[in-house]
């Protein structure tokens, strides 16, 4: 998706948060943190336990409510960010676990996620009209579509619950891409993956890029180094680092915040 | 996570195995339902004994609320102890504009239509009051509304009969109805045995409905707002209108029930409406299985029919009169925690789970 022809800025990034304060009682949860994210890139953010990545991906979904800063969207800000306003901006997220619904099969799931591409309202629904099996039909056809692209359409009928936990992600994982957005929010993706599951979703992610921008909280850093584009490392509420994961590898602030405060001089 | 080609089947055949004259369509296969479920109705209240006419008619109205309950607290996830005093909403509703003689008032099925709007109004600002609270918050507020609405018919007793309730006039049964049954099965058919066909009717009507709504988006968004919130959220979906979306429908099928129960019952008063109906409907819906429609009509035909089964089992035993009558309750109590102990899934639950062990 293109910004408009009236943004201010034509280079804009597709999302941005910019000074965002984030304070629970007198702990402060996050301080002044700026990120841009920019087209078809990977952006990954890191840091040590209770960094703030979390709190931040909170802010960026509109769970959280910043003290101060903004969320900008293609250079403009995003005044009133709500989470069921995301899916129609074209954001989607993962969440940490899987978040599935349980009661639902792996098709139904999918769907829910392409929710916002329906066209048949409540009547037709009711009285079961034609026009309502078609949009079934065709939102099924979406959420097929995207549990093919990440190899979990055979368990189309399935519960989650009776599916192995990486496949269990991969459905959340089709479920975010079928609300077809041009930014993902991923959640520690790999959590609970092994490593030849890993490398496979680094080669996803990598693969999504030409069709959206990908944001990225993990711990694992071998896959944040494989396939980010950039990287924001937070310690303590703040941003310590910001580039190339080349860059951040090398940065002493980074060091400092994985090794802990003993080794500063 | 490979590329995988997509050659799937058309979705429509996948899943459950299917029956070659199914209809394709979700009307389609549903009507068809309706109808053998109509036609066995039929032979059903036609050879049966008046009495066992006059308790198929009570059971309608129960299931029609417990269907409407199952889709709120089964489907949606959401309590309801305020059910009974939705269905006072619907009884004193038709009670108002039948009348107690029935002269010059609206077609009956035009009063229904009326009583069920009424109280999907109701329900509508009780919802909104709902979709903010859980658990044991949602039960304190609706059972709040349970016990408030029977004291309004005492406090305007003018208007709502006060503790004496409003009489209700029984509507007569349609010259062409009358014709048909005495053209298939040759003989009259009395008031009792019309009610009945009213209730069985408006409940089929309300099955197929709610069946449509559960088979479609509707139903999923509902069962996926019960299961996660956070992730129904970020898929889109606005957790308050799909929570009042919910109530509202459960509270237009208590209404319909409670148009059915004044007519059936020829009377809307507050002793009608006590909690303990609320309770009973709750009971039913968990008894036959949460979230399904057949479990609302068998744990409705429980309500109906286990208390004097057990009253007359009891008799057989030796107990007098008295003694006997207390038993039904006990038993009752009884079904409801070896249910939630050992079946928690609920009678139509433990069926699936047989039929899928075979």
């Amino acid at each position: 998706m293109n910004p408009p022809a009236s943004s201010p800025v034509v280079a804009a990034p597709v999302f941005a948060v910019s000074g965002i304060g984030v304070r629970f009682g007198g702990i402060v949860a996050l301080d002044d943190v700026s990120l841009d994210v920019a087209a078809g890139s990977v952006h990954g953010v890191i840091g040590p336990n209770g960094a703030g990545k979390t709190t931040l991906f909170n802010v960026c979904c509109g769970f959280v409510r910043p003290d101060s800063g903004q969320v900008l969207r293609h250079g403009r800000p995003v005044p009133d960010l709500r989470p069921h306003r995301l899916a129609s901006m074209g954001i989607a997220r993962t969440l940490q676990g899987v978040g599935l619904f349980r009661g639902l099969t792996v098709v139904e799931n999918v769907m829910v996620g392409a929710d916002r591409h329906r066209r048949a309202g409540f009547a037709s629904t009711l009285f079961a009209l034609p026009r309502s099996d078609r949009d079934e039909r065709a939102l099924r056809e979406r959420a097929m579509t995207a549990l093919a692209e990440l190899g979990a359409a055979d368990h189309r009928d399935r519960l989650p619950g009776s599916l192995p936990y990486a496949v269990q992600k991969r459905v959340a994982l089709a479920r975010a891409l079928a609300t077809e957005p041009d930014l993902l929010l991923l959640d520690e993706p790999a959590s609970g993956l092994g490593a030849d599951e890993m490398a496979e979703l680094g080669e996803l992610i990598r693969g999504l890029t030409t069709r959206m921008s990908v944001v990225l909280v993990e711990h694992h850093m071998d896959l944040v180094m494989d396939v980010c584009d950039r990287i924001t490392v937070l310690d303590f509420g703040r941003v310590v680092a910001d580039g190339t994961p080349d860059e951040v590898r090398d940065d002493q602030a980074v060091i400092d915040a994985y090794l802990g405060e003993e080794t500063r001089p | 996570m490979a590329q995988q080609t997509l050659q799937e089947p058309p979705a429509a055949t996948t899943g459950r195995r299917r029956l070659r004259w199914r209809p394709r369509s979700t009307f389609g296969r549903h009507a068809l339902t309706v109808v053998v479920a109509m036609v066995a109705v039929m032979l059903v209240l036609e050879f049966t004994s008046p009495f066992r006419n006059s308790q198929l008619a009570t059971m309608s109205y129960y299931a029609i609320a417990a269907a409407g309950l199952t889709v709120l607290t089964g489907v949606n996830g959401q309590i309801s102890l305020g059910h009974g005093a939705l269905m006072a909403v619907g009884a004193y509703t038709t009670g108002l504009l039948l009348g107690p003689d029935g002269d010059g008032a609206l077609p009956l099925p035009l009063i229904m239509l009326v009583a069920a709007t009424v109280t999907a109004l109701v329900g509508t600002v009780v919802g909104a009051a709902a979709a903010r609270l859980h658990g044991p918050y949602l039960a304190g507020a609706t059972l709040a509304l349970a016990v408030a609405v029977p004291g309004l018919a005492i406090y305007f007793d003018h208007t709502l009969g006060g503790e004496q309730g409003l009489r209700i006039a029984s509507p007569e049964v349609p010259g062409w109805f009358d014709a048909t049954i005495y053209f298939l099965f040759a003989h009259e058919t009395p008031s009792a045995k019309y009610l009945a066909y009213l209730g069985w009717g408006t409940l089929l009507l309300v099955l197929l409905l709610l069946a449509n709504l559960m088979a479609g988006r509707v139903g999923r968004v509902w069962r996926a707002v019960r299961d996660d919130e956070v992730a129904a959220e970020l898929a889109g979906i606005r957790l308050g209108r799909v929570r009042v979306l919910a109530f509202v429908v459960s509270a237009a099928c208590a209404g319909l029930a409670g148009a059915v129960l004044g007519v059936v019952v020829r009377l809307a008063a507050p002793s009608g409406f006590t909690i303990v109906l609320s309770l009973g409907l709750l009971t039913a819906v968990v008894v036959g299985g949460l979230g399904s429609l057949v479990g609302a009509l068998l744990g409705s035909a429980l309500l109906v029919f286990l208390p004097p089964a057990v009253t007359n089992l009891g008799t057989a035993a030796g107990l007098d009169g008295t003694q006997a009558a207390q038993l039904a309750p006990f038993v009752y109590g009884v079904v409801l925690v070896l249910v939630m102990l050992l079946a928690p899934t609920g009678a139509v639950g433990v069926f699936t789970k047989v039929w899928r062990k075979r």
